[in-house]
């Protein structure tokens, strides 16, 4: 998929529900494939009785990701140029996922045609667990 | 600065994707890749993520040999640093990585990640400021900026991650 200027104005807005009821084993997969073993995220015990946590929660990255996920599928494969995100709330097991983009700004940057977005996820209580940004190139 | 190697694979491309919950085939499948418009393969937005594992001296990896601060027999396998040995064990508040949290990521892409590609990841510092926090007391943000250049010396991808240190676990409200 490709967004085209032409088709797109700022306050257009894009989601997609990129995890449901979050596993620990999915927790798990991004520990062995980012290589962020932080116990934090995977070890009960060590959450509860060292960290003090009510127990494991996701790698803000996991999140970060799974956000990913919703604006490479909308704005095409290799098109974006910038992604932020701060991580405003932690993810627990059992968490649903949905990530939203808004349309901030459509600009030309050097010939290209540029959209700016604004990114929120939220959680199943409409809690923001991630608020950011992205800018990807798209077609006239 | 540090430096170090990353070896871009198609399979670890793959297993990055199925963990973030990517389906999308470009991401492992080569006949479908060839007819988008990247041409072929390419990495999943966060993948640098990964370079991680190549970093030889990334503090949360176990170090075959030395203790891992995750549980074991106990809470931690770390031993505790109090002087009476044994019943200090657990509830040692004095470890701060266990309040060390990300809080927040960006990337600058300047061409995509493809499998074959030999980056090459420098790391430096870069601000650092406190901040009187609602949820965690006083937060120690700091700032680290990666560069992964390809073999010929370009700019990949550049990543700003801030850190924060908390004074106590973050609650949530």
């Amino acid at each position: 998929m490709v967004l085209k200027a032409s088709e797109l104005k700022v306050g257009d807005t894009h989601q997609q529900q990129v995890a449901e009821n979050l596993s620990r084993t999915q927790i798990v997969q991004y520990a062995g494939a980012s290589g962020d073993y932080m116990p934090l995220h995977t070890d009960e015990m060590y959450a509860r009785e060292i960290a003090g946590y009510p127990g494991v929660f996701a790698h803000g990255m996991l999140s970060m990701g799974a956000t990913g996920v919703m604006l490479t599928n909308w704005v095409g494969d290799g098109r974006l140029t910038k992604y932020s995100a701060r991580f405003t709330r932690q993810v627990w097991p059992g968490d649903d996922l949905t990530a939203k983009a808004t349309v901030t700004e459509i600009h030309e940057d050097d010939g290209q045609q540029v959209v700016e977005l604004d990114i929120v996820t939220v959680n199943q209580d409409d809690q923001p667990v991630i608020a950011g940004k992205a800018t990807a190139r798209i077609d006239a | 600065m540090a430096e170090f190697k990353f070896p871009v694979d198609a399979s670890q491309i793959m297993l990055f994707a199925r963990s973030v919950g990517d389906n999308n085939p470009i991401y492992h499948d080569a006949e479908h890749a060839k007819g988008t418009e990247p041409g072929g393969i390419v990495a999943p937005p966060t993948f640098v993520q990964a370079s991680s594992q190549y970093d030889p001296k990334f503090a949360l990896r176990p170090v075959i040999g030395k203790p891992w601060f995750g549980s074991g027999k106990e809470a931690t396998g770390l031993k505790p640093k109090a002087k009476k040995a044994d019943d200090g064990a657990k509830k040692d508040s004095g470890d701060s990585s266990a309040r060390m949290l990300h809080a927040e990521q960006q990337y600058v892409y300047h061409k995509p990640i493809r499998p074959g590609d030999d980056l090459t990841v420098t790391t430096k510092r870069g601000n650092s400021w406190e901040k009187e926090g609602r949820r965690g007391g006083t937060m120690a943000f700091s700032e680290v900026i990666t560069e992964y250049r390809d073999s010929s010396g370009e700019l990949v991808v550049t990543a700003t991650s801030v850190g924060v240190t908390t004074g106590k676990a973050v609650t949530q409200d």
